[in-house]
């Protein structure tokens, strides 16, 4: 779990922070504005890409996808589901 | 009794004079938004009103009166005037939805000075070619974003001065930045540049369909359209909390969510932060927002979001809902008045149109799906595509029409006049959209006349995203269309050929919508890339997009007799 944490922190830093954010596990990413609804297609296809699962447009909120730990809960469970 | 009172009684004795004679304006005198937005309040004596509540997404808050925002616009204007910037100097805005993004507009049209708002979001080629193309002298932004100007600084040589407005002192300026905090340089006189009616005021950019993005030139005159609709359509009153959820980055931001409530002296409040349902509402709860002015793509949202939210808060502080940027479906005008108990009506305008054209209006029948009726002293109607002659028969699709001369048209298309007149076909402005009227002069959205994409309300060019496609050193062709999206209405969808030694991935599909992303913003991102082997093309070789788009749409395709390869 900390690996695939770290994984998609690294993730979200390299791909949408800018130079000055400070991203930690708990940073908002949706609410807080670093990740707008149309990135999120594009965080979204990365975690089913690294995973290999299918998240369902009805669990890809922008809730489910508003901080690195709650991401990490969601791709968690679909990943128990695959296996 | 609502502003407008009887809508038809109002189109019958309608004259703009109504508007200038409200702000004390007449024939030939000086006229600066900034002026009005803020000094003009604080002579009628309410300096001490609040004029702007704001609240980042850490829940950290500012307040400012008019008075605050006077003298805080006049501490920019003096800023600028320091730097040597002068009237007609095009003066960027490219912020988050901070205070200084607000204020700043007013203080550049103080000096008489063109503002040039620009999306936050932007990535740095989106960015370099509408600065390139209004030869912009100076650009405000916040220290998280200068690093997209740093990129294509040596290719601007018009740009003198990047102003930061959140330095750090532990941190070095880098090449022509300059730091400027707007709290702590406040200053309560300031000479006002005496612009006119015709002084130019705004430069937005828009997307076209065959070329470059196109600034959208404003004049000073276009507040008095854009308070009296105010006033009507979003019905804004002395005890109102207003909330216009718009980024001041594209039209509605601006004359809806900066220079018409200001101009009728209303407290308005600003979120800036990302979107979430339980954020929204409970924003609304603490403020006690009365009228919301938000667009389809938000409303969408929250329905999707459901009903069980919208009862955890109090929302019984709400009066008036209208909507922009998109067709509002009847599904969210019906969903508003059961969660709301009140209907979100929709309006329909655009960037060049610079005010509020067709829309619903307080206390007139509302017919969930329409964009509803004319604004008084608006002539509004559709014409035949071919003649350009008015359609008479209710019912009958053709191209929306307007007659030129409200007083926020746009003035001409940044050096670009002919693709401005190109816009004007038989006497009428054709704004590029699709209706149809019905028996009681009711206009109904069909869609645009050309390939441009509408997402969640802002458009996109194909031309843009493919010409960007392109430097992507895999893709060797490229073709984009929208497709249908549930909440954005529609979306960016790119068809691409690869070049020899590239292969087929999900990872190089991945890689090419980032690189768009970064490159031109979010918005643009295509949110599917289709691999093909060929492209279809007409015997010329230009692409035929309105193929792909037929298929994309479940449409007929219509003639192909001039396909390449039939």
């Amino acid at each position: 779990m900390d690996d695939l944490k770290d994984v998609i922190l690294e993730y979200v830093i390299a791909e949408y922070a800018d130079e000055d954010d400070k991203v930690t596990f708990d940073t908002p990413l949706i609410s807080g504005g670093l990740v707008d609804s149309f990135s999120m297609v594009s965080l979204k296809r990365f975690l089913e890409m690294k995973y290999k699962i299918s998240i369902p447009d009805e669990d890809a909120t922008p809730e489910a996808f508003d901080s690195v730990n709650k991401i990490a809960d969601l791709v968690t469970r679909f990943v128990s589901k695959a296996s | 009794m609502s502003n407008i009172g009887s809508y038809d009684e109002r189109v019958m004795s309608f004259d703009w004079s109504i508007s200038e004679k409200e702000l004390g304006y007449k024939a030939g005198d000086v006229i600066n938004i900034g002026w009005y937005c803020s000094d003009r309040i604080c002579e009628m004596g309410k300096g001490d009103k609040p004029a702007l509540l704001w609240e980042n997404s850490l829940g950290e808050t500012k307040r400012y009166t008019y008075n605050d925002i006077r003298v805080c616009s006049n501490g920019i204007s003096a800023f600028l005037r320091g730097l040597g910037l002068k009237e007609g100097d095009r003066v960027c805005l490219f912020m988050d939805r901070v205070p200084e993004l607000y204020i700043g507009l007013l203080g550049i049209l103080k000096i008489g000075a063109i503002a040039q708002p620009l999306f936050s979001a932007f990535g740095d080629e989106s960015l370099f070619v509408r600065l390139e193309n209004a030869g912009t002298s100076a650009i405000i932004t916040q220290r998280k974003h200068a690093s997209k100007v740093r990129k294509i600084l040596d290719q601007l040589p018009n740009l003198k001065h990047i102003i930061v407005v959140d330095h750090d002192p532990g941190k070095e300026l880098k090449e022509k930045e300059v730091a400027f905090s707007m709290d702590a340089q406040r200053q309560d006189k300031l000479d006002i540049y005496p612009t006119r009616a015709e002084s130019p005021s705004l430069l937005h950019y828009t997307s076209g369909t065959t070329g470059m993005p196109k600034g959208v030139q404003h004049v000073h005159y276009s507040l008095i359209s854009q308070y009296l609709t105010a006033k009507w359509v979003l019905d804004l009153t002395e005890n109102d909390i207003y909330w216009c959820t718009a980024d001041p980055g594209w039209v509605t931001g601006t004359s809806y969510g900066i220079i018409s409530p200001w101009a009728l002296g209303v407290t308005q409040v600003v979120l800036d932060s990302g979107f979430s349902a339980e954020n929204w509402y409970r924003f609304i709860e603490k403020y006690r927002v009365t009228v919301w002015y938000s667009a389809p793509t938000a409303i969408r949202s929250l329905m999707k979001a459901g009903d069980e939210v919208v009862k955890k808060f109090g929302l019984s502080c709400l009066r008036h809902l209208v909507s922009v940027g998109e067709p509002l479906n009847a599904e969210a005008v019906v969903w508003s008045e059961k969660v709301f108990g009140l209907p979100f009506l929709d309006s329909y305008w655009q960037t060049e149109t610079g005010s509020i054209m067709i829309t619903n209006y307080p206390g007139m029948k509302v017919k969930p799906g329409s964009m509803g009726k004319p604004f008084p002293g608006i002539v509004g109607t559709i014409v035949d595509p071919d003649t350009y002659e008015p359609i008479t028969e209710a019912g009958k699709i053709g191209l929306i029409a307007f007659r030129p001369g409200w007083p926020a048209m746009m003035r001409t298309y940044w050096k670009n006049e002919e693709t401005y007149k190109n816009k004007f076909k038989n006497g009428w402005y054709l704004p590029g959209d699709r209706s149809r009227i019905d028996q009681e002069g009711y206009f109904w959205f069909v869609g645009r006349d050309d390939d441009i994409i509408n997402t969640a309300g802002h458009l996109v060019s194909p031309f843009e995203v493919e010409s960007a496609l392109l430097e992507h050193p895999a893709v060797a062709e490229s073709a984009v269309v929208s497709k249908p999206d549930e909440i954005n209405m529609e979306v960016v969808k790119a068809f691409v050929t690869l070049k020899p030694g590239y292969s087929i991935s999900e990872e190089l599909e991945l890689e090419i919508m980032n690189f768009i992303r970064k490159k031109l913003s979010p918005l643009a991102m295509p949110q599917e890339v289709e691999y093909v082997d060929t492209l279809p093309k007409t015997r010329s070789g230009k692409i035929m997009r309105r193929l792909l788009h037929a298929r994309e749409w479940g449409e007929e395709i219509g003639d192909t007799s001039t396909l390449e390869n039939d």
